[in-house]
């Protein structure tokens, strides 16, 4: 498999290197969210989608602004890319699924301010990949932190059953599991750059 | 004139302690998290964080009665972005090594729920004055809190305190604590540690009331 190939780039963003334990982000729906698993998958699915939108997106008006030869504009506009492609979302839904859009509630406008998406398209400008990788890596980043919080939230309501000292519980218990699993997901470091 | 003066003062000082933006609130974690593996990296992370937190808080608060209700998040953000944008550029200028060590989590700024969140619940409803107070206590205590797990992650990590070597050539770094599932750990004995501070001090509190009350 050579470094650029499109299932390279999905199980690199996926795996080896995932948004939520590895690069620290989208920590914070990831420590919210994840106290249920239903909660969890949907939110992992919603996010997978926006990211999807706005990498598409944020490759086409990177090409517009290098051509115009005005980068320093890039952040204001990806941000903005995002809010819009997000209230996309939240319309398109609201129109054909209701019932979805209802179980999402308020973590779909809460999806604007996840660093996973703004880091996802600056990441995909950094590394210069052409359109197809950039979807390719948008699927592997959604699908890396929907795992991420699928498995956290298995592990939480396990915890939930258990007696646990009155100072760990709450968020320090949460963080120590987390990082135990992210030196799970440390076995995976060295197959990908 | 004292009370005011205190009163600007606890303004400031909730930020220090009692609303720690990290440690009580638990906002703005991923920076937290990802560039606190060294002293150098963390100081540099919260002072970026403290002047967009500061002018971003000024700005709004001085247009507060000019942004209309319906879009005031999305001017928020392009008023936040713009500042980020200034600080990106500022920093690669001042240190190159340090901008490249931070990678894109200084453009990340433009997502740390701490600054929108300021920005909506204090700026936008405050005289510019208190919400400078306000940023300028929210953003140290960012920064302290970015210090005290950079500090332990260097420590442990590296051996050494801001570059410089502290337990001699024989100390076999701990290379786990600068590597991601260290800033799990240490973040998470932090919030241990003090959840345990406020458990004693609130059981000495019990002690000391319970034979007047009974």
């Amino acid at each position: 498999m050579s470094d650029d190939s499109l299932s390279f780039i999905f199980l690199n963003a996926c795996i080896i290197n995932n948004f939520v334990l590895s690069t620290f982000l989208g920590i914070c729906p990831f420590l919210g969210v994840s106290g249920k698993y239903e909660t969890a998958s949907r939110m992992g699915l919603a996010v997978m989608f926006v990211m999807l939108v706005s990498s598409m997106c944020a490759y086409v008006i990177n090409a517009l602004l290098l051509a115009l030869g005005m980068e320093y504009l890039r952040l204001i506009c990806y941000i903005a890319v995002i809010a819009s492609a997000v209230q996309l979302v939240e319309m398109v839904l609201k129109k054909f699924s209701p019932a979805l859009f209802r179980a999402l509630g308020i973590f779909l406008p809460l999806i604007t301010t996840n660093c996973a998406i703004l880091g996802l398209a600056l990441f995909q400008t950094f590394k210069g990949y052409n359109f197809l990788q950039c979807v390719a890596y948008a699927l592997g980043a959604g699908s890396g932190f929907t795992l991420a919080l699928v498995i956290m939230s298995g592990l939480r309501e396990q915890l939930a059953l258990h007696d646990v000292p009155g100072i760990a519980k709450g968020a320090g218990l949460t963080l120590m599991v987390a990082g135990i699993l992210s030196l799970a997901f440390m076995g995976f470091a060295g197959l990908g750059t | 004139m004292s009370t005011a003066h205190n009163e600007s003062f606890d303004i400031f000082a909730k930020g220090l302690w009692r609303e720690n933006p990290v440690f009580v609130m638990l906002l703005g974690m991923c920076p937290v998290l990802a560039v606190s593996n060294s002293v150098i990296n963390a100081l540099a992370m919260g002072l970026a964080t403290l002047f967009v937190l500061v002018s971003s808080s000024t700005l709004v608060s001085l247009l507060r009665h000019v942004i209309p209700k319906q879009v005031r998040i999305a001017t928020y953000i392009v008023i936040i972005a713009t500042f980020v944008t200034i600080v990106d550029y500022a920093l690669q200028a001042i240190s190159l090594e340090v901008y490249l060590a931070l990678g894109a989590f200084i453009q990340l700024i433009v997502v740390n729920c701490i600054i929108l969140g300021r920005a909506e619940a204090f700026a936008s409803k405050n005289g510019p004055v208190q919400a400078i107070l306000d940023a300028l206590g929210m953003g140290v205590g960012f920064t302290f809190a970015l210090l005290c797990l950079g500090g332990v992650r260097e420590l442990l990590g590296n051996g050494s305190l801001l570059g410089v070597d502290v337990f001699g050539p024989h100390f076999e770094p701990w290379a786990v604590m600068i590597l991601p599932p260290g800033g799990f750990f240490v973040l998470g004995a932090w919030l241990l540690l003090f959840a345990a501070l406020k458990a004693r001090s609130e059981r000495r509190t019990i002690e000391k009331d319970g034979p007047h009350v009974g």
